[in-house]
């Protein structure tokens, strides 16, 4: 056998022969480990070696079990073998599930009988199987007959018994040769441990919550878990491990069998690293401002009743879209794009501004298309059919394409400052946090409550100097600019609106139409929009 | 009435299933009747699973009965897009699930009732359960022609099928369970159980489709509740146990401690359409651009929901080629979904060439690529 092969050779570099008697008298590969590091002392590092030789060879020892596909009732013959959750190579416990087979209707999830390795798997996925006939060969451990354990004797496996009840000399334990191991490697005294099990047996769980209370370490869970119900220990188990544990805690080993996962990035994901990663190429230049929204909270809050009746759920994004156009039009480069040698300026016609929406699968960016030409309930209906498109994973290429200008709202997570990044081909982006009332000074030293909004902007910083020197000034323009802030600085709700130096009086009343989307039609409290312009407009 | 019937019974179940082993001993002798509360299909094929996992079945036996709003249950080992019109679904909002037991595609709504057997493994026989079935529904109304037949369907008037089976078996226990159709709206489910999409190759399990029928067409006194009710008093004489039903709630963790995890699992993904036995799509897209129709012959090979290998036959030039090779690049790995396909096209035209001519016919190329999903 390998292992004696691999232990001859380095008696014979050793010059002693006496280490072979030992390995045909002792069967326990532990034994033998211990008994080489110390009579081997020259050739330790060999020796280091031949151990770990030594502890795969070992398990080769073990034998190598058919394991029959069992009877699955009804009188049937034969199944269809429709997943392998092992492989070959791999190792599995008792009673963890090696396949699924399928029959007429009925699908069968066949658990292992023993512990060991899967050596071979005699049927492929769709193949046929035969009750009676071998379906994997598991090469079990090889039995443990070593002291301070009580000796295992294992009754032959019948057909029909899943529970292998194993008997042993004087000291009736039950447990499964793999807890028996796991308790042996932690010098954990089984009669030490309640069982929770059928019949008081000892399952892996309670070792690990052995373990537990003595290190008071928290461990995982078991991945197995599904096969042994989580009861609730409180009510099974009498209180005879508390007794034990005020021993002085030895520091045990602790069991942790969790592994790093890796996984290709793909699809989606695979697609936003591309974009992010050219979005960071643009030189970026941003801008933060915090804005008092305080008469924009109370619009709101009146025209949401209005907004209700049509059937519109009226959030504070529409009137941030409408804003943002509205400074669109006066500041058109920052609806242009750039074409990648950075040679030509497209200004884009329309205002295709987007909302920045999280998804489940991530960062998705649906647009309203012709904002400039929309009243605020118009993009409030649009916001709502791109969100609960959006939630239900079915936009379409029309409404994810085409954007000219960003709007990303921090603020529904809870965030209020935010350094967003510009989605190429655009040239710039917004981005709004939380809305939090602060104490503000106004002009006569005193403190007021105001609706604070934090704002950031990006946009992108063009090469040449005199484009780059206009682009800053315009974004800081267009922030600062009424028909930006004002507009949602100042909007009160008896509509009046306040409007900065070169506003005209046309722009005035198309900015009150398209605020109140009260077109040329009656509005339902029953003014007309005359009437509206003539309340109250500065 | 099944809900009068009940007593407010919940705590004596969260004691039966709090300490199986003890309450099964001690207060059980035969069997146990529940029925949810909850329509999700999701949620009530969580406390299937969760009686399969947890509860010890050596000395008694339960029976489940439960209704769902508008879904598709697909077996454990079938391919979604064979199976049922999956565009159709999401536009109507029906809910595709995919069960833990073997067996065919069936449609779920109010109008149609589930029961499942839950046994010890080795006391598994689903003849005598559905005989249960028709036995209760002749008491219920007489004149009835409904019988068993060997694929364990039962059909009524000796063509029409009223009820589909299928099976779960674990180590240590098993469970049958069987719909009934009593009011189910037919149209959608014909619509919904026919599939549009070509082209598909795949050794997943196969659905028999087969016509059926209402109960409530036959006799239209017949309700869902009276016929649920009559299966449990049915059950309740057949293992002389109490006719008294527990009503159960899967959203409840005291009650069923682990059920959630359970509920998402079965939501998830990765289970739903990832478990998709590996198959292949082998078809020719005609799509319309401008005056004319160009044919592109389209092969993916999909493996666990995702797509493995991808191959676009475009006209040349169409598209250009390297923007073609990225768009097949991305496709790889992709999951085979409308949804993923879309917004992965979408964003990847961002670091494209602004060329509004070839943004056109990216997202046609897309549109159409996601009608075969």
């Amino acid at each position: 056998m390998a292992a004696l092969a691999a232990m001859r050779s380095s008696c014979r570099g050793a010059g002693r022969l006496v280490c072979i008697h030992r390995v045909r008298s002792c069967s326990s590969i532990r034994f033998i480990k211990s008994k080489y590091v110390c009579v081997f002392d020259k050739s330790a590092l060999k020796f280091s070696h031949q151990q770990r030789l030594f502890r795969t060879s070992a398990v080769l020892c073990g034998q190598i079990v058919q394991f029959k596909l069992s009877d699955i009732g009804e009188g049937i013959t034969e199944v269809t073998v429709k997943e392998w959750y092992v492989k070959e190579g791999d190792s599995v416990s008792q009673f963890d599930s090696i396949c699924e087979v399928q029959s007429d209707k009925a699908s069968v999830t066949i658990t292992s009988r023993y512990d060991g390795i899967i050596r071979k798997l005699h049927y492929n996925v769709d193949e046929t199987a035969y009750v009676g006939k071998p379906l994997v060969d598991i090469e079990t451990d090889a039995s443990k007959g070593v002291a301070p354990e009580e000796d295992v004797v294992e009754t032959p496996p019948m057909s029909h018994e899943e529970h292998t009840h194993q008997e042993i000399k004087g000291h009736k334990t039950l447990a499964t040769p793999a807890v028996r191991r796991l308790a042996m490697e932690n010098n954990i005294k089984l009669s030490e441990v309640v069982g929770t099990g059928k019949d008081n047996r000892i399952l892996k769980e309670d070792i690990l919550n052995y373990l537990a209370k003595q290190t008071g370490a928290i461990l995982p869970p078991s991945p197995k878990a599904e096969i042994i119900p989580p009861l609730p220990k409180s009510e099974t188990v009498p209180a005879a491990p508390k007794d034990k544990a005020h021993k002085i805690p030895v520091s045990r080993p602790i069991v942790f069998s969790g592994k790093d996962k890796t996984e290709p990035i793909t699809g989606f994901q695979k697609a936003m690293v591309k974009t992010m990663s050219a979005a960071l190429k643009i030189p970026h230049f941003g801008y933060c401002d915090e804005i008092d929204l305080t008469q924009l909270v109370q619009l709101r809050e009146e025209l949401k009743p209005l907004a209700q009746l049509r059937g519109v759920k009226l959030s504070f994004m529409p009137f941030f879209i409408k804003a943002a156009s509205l400074g669109l039009l006066q500041y058109p480069i920052l609806n242009a794009s750039l074409d990648e040698s950075c040679r030509n300026v497209t200004y884009k016609a329309s205002h295709n501004i987007g909302v920045a929406m999280d998804t489940e699968q991530g960062l998705i960016v649906p647009n309203v298309k012709n904002v400039q030409v929309c009243s605020v309930f118009e993009i409030a209906s649009e916001l709502n059919r791109l969100q609960s498109l959006g939630s239900a994973g079915q936009l379409g290429t029309n409404d994810l394409t085409g954007g000219t200008f960003t709007l990303s709202n921090i603020g529904t997570i809870g965030g209020t400052y935010a350094k967003p990044v510009i989605l190429p081909p655009e040239v710039a982006i917004g981005a709004l946090g939380k809305i939090q009332l602060l104490p503000r000074f106004n002009g006569k030293g005193e403190v007021f409550k105001a609706q604070i909004m934090n704002e950031a902007s990006d946009c992108l910083k063009k090469k040449e100097r005199k484009k780059e020197d206009l682009i800053c000034y315009s974004v800081i323009r267009c922030i600062k600019s009424c028909h930006y802030r004002s507009i949602l600085q100042n909007c009160k709700p008896k509509l009046s609106i306040a409007c900065c130096e070169d506003a005209r009086h046309k722009l005035k009343h198309q900015i009150i139409e398209q605020l109140f989307c009260f077109s040329k039609c009656k509005s339902p409290l029953g003014c007309s929009y005359q009437d509206l312009t003539a309340l109250n407009c500065r | 009435m099944v809900l009068q019937s009940s007593l407010k019974s919940c705590l004596q179940l969260s004691c039966i299933l709090k300490t199986p082993k003890a309450g099964f001993r001690s207060t059980m002798s035969g069997g146990l009747i529940i029925q949810s509360i909850s329509n999700d299909i999701y949620q009530n094929l969580a406390v299937e699973d969760w009686i399969h996992d947890h509860m010890n079945l050596e000395n008694g036996q339960v029976l489940f009965l439960w209704r769902n709003s508008p879904a598709v249950v697909i077996g454990r080992h079938q391919n979604p897009w064979q199976e049922c019109n999956l565009r159709l679904m999401r536009q109507k909002n029906i809910k595709l699930a995919r069960r833990r037991s073997g067996g065919g595609t069936v449609y779920h709504d109010l109008g149609n009732i589930n029961l499942t057997f839950f046994t010890a493994r080795k006391k598994y026989e689903r003849m005598e359960n559905l005989k249960l079935v028709v036995k209760a529904l002749k008491a219920l109304s007489p004149q009835l022609d409904v019988h068993v037949t060997d694929r364990y369907d039962i059909l009524l008037d000796g063509q029409y099928k009223i009820s589909g089976t299928a099976a779960k078996l674990g180590r240590m226990t098993a469970y049958h369970h069987c719909t009934l159709l009593c009011n189910a709206d037919k149209f959608v489910l014909s619509s919904v159980l026919r599939s549009p999409y070509k082209g598909i190759k795949s050794n997943a399990t196969p659905s028999v489709p087969a016509s059926v029928k209402n109960l409530f067409e036959e006799d239209p006194s017949l309700t869902c509740e009276m016929l649920l009710d009559a299966i449990a008093e049915e059950y309740a004489t057949q293992h002389q146990i109490d006719h008294h039903i527990t009503l159960v709630n899967p959203a409840d963790e005291t009650v069923l401690p682990g059920i959630s995890n359970k509920t998402e699992e079965l939501q998830a993904w990765e289970w739903v359409y990832g478990k998709t036995p590996k198959f292949s799509v082998s078809t020719c897209l005609n799509m319309v651009y401008k005056d004319s129709v160009i044919d592109v012959k389209v092969d993916l090979d999909v493996k666990h929901g995702r797509i493995e290998v991808c191959n676009i036959d475009l006209p040349e030039q169409w598209l250009p080629p390297a923007l073609c090779s990225e768009l097949v690049d991305s496709f790889t790995g992709s999951k085979f979904c409308p949804n993923e396909i879309t917004t992965l096209a979408t964003t990847l035209l961002r670091v494209c060439p602004q060329d509004d001519e070839m943004h056109s016919r990216w997202n046609l190329l897309c549109e159409n690529m996601t009608r075969l999903m």
